[in-house]
């Protein structure tokens, strides 16, 4: 079980061929309270960097990419209620969806764990 | 606002300052070919005040009020008295000088009326949540249909062949704009129920409308009902407000969006606008809800108060992405709306459409009891069609000499759809006994 990070602060948890997408404590903080979560269908096909959920705070609207292409296996509906989820426990149990992989090649395009946290140092 | 004059030393230099002759400079980028060669036949030069003054009053007198005779037109705009006290309330300068403010909780009178329409609307359509208004009811409708594809992520909207042809011509703009196929049934006078047969699996939302542009009263539930079995949703749209004191409001047909017109309620016929739209769905679908939503709250201190809520739908946050285009709503029209409404109360909004009801029977057996004339709508609130034996131009003309403003004729709404000898025919609270008998008897005479 690996987990990857995008420059757009998602992260996706990898085991086999299935991805499990959130997105980063880093962008929970900085979005502030978040009272809303958008999540795509079950089934929906995914191109890496389509937006395919919204998550809002109490101070913005923001888009979240898809790190890699895939097929959204299953959605975390719970968040639809209790979206302060995404504070508590971004990279925890406020994972967005599930998807299964289209081309494990494009987790390489990603960073690891300390390479994001360099890189959210350098922000 | 105040009016600053330029004084000529104040052109000649500002002129001076950006390097400019004359202000024929700034059109120098405007291509030659696109340019007046000459000037514009009949147009005259400009005039004195006083010169343009009797001008206008001249070509003002051609206007009939519609105030100044009988007067039965409807389809979409509607006559009814306007108490003294809306002007009264809508022309005090803290209200009549604010657009939606840019800060908008400093204006809390504004929010708060705002916050009271939408109650109100809410409650005449029967609907969880009503947003702060639409430009009118065609783009309430327009804006609808697009909503419901965003909700259903499905690409085709189908309309009722008793749906205002205005309505469905602006929902076909948008619609088209978006990528969305507009499925249009055949006209019918009483066929909202086709709606049930033609919604399917791709459908995103069905629109109806009751009373429709025939003045057809409908119950929608079945359709909502054959809509939801599809996954589809059901927009139910009104012309007439008033109509919402008597008939079975679109929450109780089931529909998931409700869309008209609010001019009816506190709103001149003002020459054809501006209107205010009424907009209204299912708590659940409030997201996607295009428009401005006022809601209430309280101060750091436990006072209540109003701000605009769920502004991350609207264009200033999210931009291309955001549920529709509209950010300043018709904040006046809506004002005037919730003086009346609120003078009215429930109660009087039901003895309001209650007279309306009863003008309108009472002009249907006058001219029903004509040879010749046939009554088309089934079943009416304030507006019908009938038929002539002639051709409905040359009556309405005829009409009009004997100072009857008899209708719209169904062809202009429906050209080619052989409606030739159909007028659409309306009675409001401002209809008399006498103006019923004056069209009977001029009627008559032409028939």
């Amino acid at each position: 079980m690996t987990t990857y990070y995008t420059k757009d602060h998602e992260w996706i948890r990898v085991e086999g061929d299935t991805g499990t997408v959130g997105i980063t404590t880093y962008a929970a903080g900085q979005l502030g309270d978040v009272v809303y979560v958008e999540l795509p269908e079950t089934g929906a096909k995914l191109a890496r960097g389509d937006d395919f959920a919204v998550v809002e705070s109490v101070k913005a609207a923001s888009d979240v990419y898809a790190p890699v292409s895939g097929s959204v296996l299953e959605v975390n509906s719970a968040l639809s209620d209790a979206p302060e989820t995404v504070n508590a426990a971004a990279e925890g149990g406020a994972w967005f969806v599930r998807v299964k992989l289209a081309d494990a090649a494009e987790l390489s395009g990603l960073m690891d764990e300390a390479a994001y946290a360099a890189f959210c140092e350098g922000l | 606002m105040r009016y600053l004059p330029l004084t000529c030393e104040d052109r000649a230099s500002m002129l001076a300052t950006i390097g400019a002759k004359s202000a024929d400079d700034f059109y120098a980028d405007v291509p030659q070919s696109a340019r007046l060669k000459t000037k514009i036949a009949g147009l005259p030069d400009h005039q004195g005040e006083l010169a343009v003054e009797r001008y206008m009053t001249k070509l003002a007198a051609k206007n009939r009020s519609a105030s100044s005779g009988p007067f039965f037109v409807g389809a979409g705009a509607y006559k009814h008295h306007v108490p003294a006290t809306v002007d009264m309330i809508i022309q005090r300068s803290e209200f009549l000088t604010t657009y939606t403010p840019y800060q908008p909780e400093i204006a809390q009178g504004t929010l708060q009326t705002l916050f009271e329409f939408q109650t109100q609307v809410a409650a005449l359509t029967a609907m969880d949540v009503a947003n702060a208004s639409m430009y009118d009811g065609s783009t309430a409708c327009a804006e609808a249909a697009v909503m419901a594809a965003r909700v259903t992520k499905r690409k085709k909207v189908i309309l009722s062949g008793g749906l205002h042809p205005h309505y469905a011509a602006a929902t076909r703009l948008l619609c088209e704009a978006q990528g969305l196929t507009v499925v249009q049934l055949t006209v019918a006078i009483d066929g909202e129920g086709e709606l049930a047969r033609s919604v399917d699996g791709e459908t995103a939302c069905v629109i109806g409308q009751s009373p429709n542009v025939f003045g057809t009263v409908s119950d929608l539930s079945g359709v909502a009902k054959s809509a939801h079995d599809k996954g589809a949703l059901l927009v139910s749209v009104f012309t007439e407000a008033v109509s919402l004191g008597l008939v079975t409001p679109p929450g109780e047909m089931g529909a998931d969006i409700a869309a008209g017109e609010g001019q009816s309620i506190g709103n001149g016929l003002n020459f054809g606008g501006p209107y205010v739209g009424l907009f209204a769905c299912r708590e659940k679908l409030v997201r996607q809800m295009p428009g401005r939503l006022c809601g209430e709250t309280v101060d750091a201190d436990g006072k209540r108060g109003f701000v605009l809520t769920l502004s991350t739908r609207e264009q200033h946050i999210r931009r291309d992405k955001a549920t529709s285009n509209i950010c300043t709503n018709s904040g006046l029209c809506a004002l005037a709306f919730t003086s009346h409404m609120t003078l009215l109360g429930g109660k009087g909004l039901k003895q309001l459409a209650e007279l309306n009801h009863e003008a309108a029977c009472e002009l249907a057996d006058a001219l029903g009891a004509l040879k010749g004339v046939e009554m088309l709508t089934p079943r009416f609130f304030n507006e019908f069609a009938i038929r002539t034996p002639v051709d409905a131009e040359a009556v309405l003309a005829m009409l009009d000499e004997a100072g009857v403003v008899g209708g719209v004729r169904a062809s202009r709404l429906f050209p080619g759809d052989h409606m030739g000898d159909v007028i659409l025919v309306a009675a409001t609270e401002c209809t008399t006994a006498e103006d019923i008998a004056a069209y009977a008897a001029a009627l008559k005479e032409i028939i």
